[in-house]
């Protein structure tokens, strides 16, 4: 639990000035020690270091339409992120994640599609799937009690067979008719998949969502005693359930929230390339992880924060995009990224371990 | 906390949410434009029948899950099987050693004839010469246009990749193209490389190479919008496959750049971006032709010991072209998912 209340809402509140009453067995540490501990300051210098670094490397990144090229790479990988990483503070991961977002799109256009109904019938289709698929989840974890690695691995088998095997029945392709000119898509569009002029650059609304949701992720985790819940189930279950938290009811939403996450995503790549291929998004649970746990989350659960998974997918974003813009010859381009993302984990971790030694 | 309202609660969320989705429905919420009711009854093409006995086909190919592509080329296959009086079993693995233990299973259960793709040929040289030591022939298609012989092969049908790469190079020099990008959805594959190699051959402007997460759509797009932006003397983008095509066209609007877009193989959607001139042409390797006539050619073998290209050549599948000028009549069959 300790690991839980250092993270806290005591977000680097300035030491009363006045005359300090201590005993002499707790001493406060220094103001930069006590913020540079925080799980999501040594990513947040990560990615400044990797801004600042293709900021120098490559001219082009300057232009602030490459920055919300950037931003929207780091958004759809973001978005994923946050859900993930509140489930790893809670204890628990999601291997499903990546094709989970394919299936809520092959759902919401497949329904639509061949009823020939309005999109939204098809998206609340989708998010009532994508969230029966993260109840599911939960619910074989905290009944069996088995390892969600074991449990999602079995989900994400069994979603990457069904995407294609269902595609292909309903179809007769094994990718989704085109749904662009169906009544409702425009404004599903508006919604998931629009952009907007901000000073002659143009944002894509997935960053906004992503904000939106780091901001909300971040109130509840620090503000709410549902985000205390999380903390608790994540860092000693046993003793969470003995001071009365719900044990199975936190675990459960997790994973539905991971769900409604698949989902957003899912209708974002739907409304914004208009069919989806059914063998997309196998490789994506990984990258969801990765961004989480650069982002400060530890896979072993309790501890962690909603703010470093945004900087984690921004790294993420950053590299990826960023090794692009910079025109270095791309036969090296996975292990320029492999290399970077470790430095910038390593830089992290040598933040963490400056900081908490005592 | 009131656990016995919560459960309830929870309990009931997904029967609001269906019954909200059911009254949705109800209340007339069909689509007045496009979806099913759009779509054209296409009468599928049905060849006569052939009344030889029946035999037994294994189609192995190194298809990964849910690609377009693959999924045409097994169309292909089932139509010759189901006119040939073919049982045709079909099975695919992108890994090649399994790829391997499918063709060694085929051979396990004593088949007619083994139709195998060859993109890592050296990993199917010892299951194949099993097949040919157990006395079924075995043919390839697609990849492998450089290998099958030496493996003992019948015949070849598919695109040779490094020339249907030097012919759409050649093709970018007629519509004057200066600086291209090759965009490669799949590090390290061989055909999707050759198809880049060859471009640069006959290509007499610059080309450059892009890798992009084929399984991961927005990166493919915004990484497409990032070397855009890099280099603004690119004014082709190449596309390796017709859904990457599809979203580079949205990377050279993001990044506001006149580039225009041309690609490999074809589908269903990219037909229609040829004709609104939104893509401006596809090199289309016809994988429903590499399907059927890998398929049709074991039977013709076995009922009159034929072998197209005399065991000798390849048969070439590829590369075709398709622009506006015949996008139309190539459109009727991608509607159905057979080009």
């Amino acid at each position: 639990m300790s690991m839980a209340q250092q993270a806290g809402p005591a977000v680097g509140k300035p030491p009363a000035p006045g005359p300090k009453q201590t005993d002499g067995r707790t001493t406060r540490r220094p103001l930069v020690l006590r913020l540079l501990a925080r799980p999501e300051v040594g990513v947040f210098l990560g990615a400044v270091a990797v801004l600042v670094f293709f900021e120098i490397a490559a001219p082009s990144v300057r232009q602030g339409s490459s920055m919300a090229t950037v931003l929207y790479q780091s958004s759809t990988i973001g978005i994923m992120a946050l859900p993930v990483a509140l489930l790893m503070i809670g204890g628990e991961f999601d291997l499903s994640a990546g094709v989970a977002v394919i299936t809520s799109a092959l759902t919401a256009s497949m329904f639509s599609y061949q009823l020939t109904m309005n999109v939204w019938v098809g998206v609340i289709v989708a998010l009532v799937v994508s969230l029966a698929v993260g109840a599911f989840n939960g619910w074989m974890v905290v009944k069996t009690g088995l390892p969600s690695f074991l449990v999602t691995l079995g989900t994400f088998l069994i979603l990457q067979g069904v995407n294609l095997a269902v595609t292909k029945l309903v179809t007769g392709n094994v990718a989704t008719d085109d749904i662009s000119d169906m009544d409702g898509f425009g404004q599903a569009k508006k919604v998931f998949a629009s952009s907007f002029d901000v000073a002659g650059v143009e944002v894509k609304i997935t960053v906004v969502w992503w904000l939106v949701f780091a901001a909300i992720a971040t109130w509840v985790l620090l503000r709410t005693r549902y985000g205390n819940w999380i903390f608790a189930v994540g860092g000693n279950k046993e003793s969470a359930r003995a001071v009365g938290v719900p044990v199975k009811f936190t675990k459960i939403s997790l994973f539905m929230l991971v769900g409604f996450g698949a989902w957003f995503v899912g209708m974002h790549q739907l409304f914004s390339f208009n069919t989806v291929q059914s063998g997309e998004g196998v490789g994506q649970e990984l990258i969801y992880i990765a961004a989480a746990v650069i982002g400060g989350c530890l896979l072993t659960g309790g501890y962690g924060s909603a703010i470093g998974p945004v900087f984690g997918a921004f790294m993420f974003g950053m590299v990826n995009q960023g090794i692009v813009y910079a025109g270095w010859n791309p036969d090296w381009f996975k292990a320029f990224l492999g290399v970077m993302l470790l430095g910038a984990v390593l830089i992290n971790l040598w933040v963490q371990r400056t900081a908490t030694r005592r | 906390m009131d656990r016995s309202s919560h459960s309830r609660s929870r309990r009931l969320a997904p029967f609001v949410a269906v019954a909200a989705a059911a009254a949705l429905t109800l209340a007339g919420c069909s689509s007045s434009s496009g979806g099913k009711k759009a779509e054209e009854g296409g009468s599928n093409a049905s060849a006569g029948k052939a009344d030889t006995p029946r035999m037994t086909v294994a189609l192995v190919t190194h298809q990964s899950p849910g690609d377009t592509f693959w999924d045409i080329v097994r169309k292909g296959a089932e139509a010759a099987a189901a006119k040939d009086n073919i049982k045709l079993v079909y099975s695919a693995d992108p890994n090649a050693g399994n790829q391997a233990n499918l063709v060694q299973n085929a051979v396990d259960q004593k088949v007619d004839g083994i139709a195998v793709t060859l993109a890592k040929p050296d990993a199917m040289k010892g299951v194949i010469g099993k097949a040919t030591a157990a006395g079924i022939p075995v043919v390839g298609l697609n990849s492998g246009v450089s290998d099958w012989k030496k493996l003992g092969l019948l015949e070849f049908f598919g695109q040779d990749e490094s020339v249907a790469g030097e012919a759409f190079g050649k093709k970018l020099d007629e519509v004057g193209a200066k600086k291209a990008v090759c965009v490669i959805q799949e590090q390290g594959n061989v055909g999707l490389t050759q198809r880049c190699d060859g471009m640069k051959k006959t290509f007499s402007g610059t080309t450059e190479t892009l890798y992009v997460n084929g399984t991961d759509m927005p990166s493919v797009k915004s990484t497409i919008t990032a070397k855009l932006k890099q280099d603004n003397s690119i004014d082709y983008v190449v596309a390796l496959g017709a859904p990457y095509a599809l979203t580079a066209v949205q990377s050279v609007s993001d990044a506001g750049s006149k580039a225009k877009v041309a690609t490999f193989d074809l589908n269903k959607q990219l037909t229609g971006a040829i004709k609104n001139g939104t893509i401006q042409f596809a090199v289309d390797q016809q994988p429903y032709l590499q399907g059927y006539l890998a398929v049709d050619s074991l039977w013709l073998y076995k009922n009159n010991g034929n072998y197209s290209g005399g065991g000798e050549q390849p048969v070439l599948t590829g590369p075709a072209f398709v622009d506006k000028s015949n996008v139309d009549q190539v459109a009727r069959f991608a509607a159905k998912g057979t080009r």
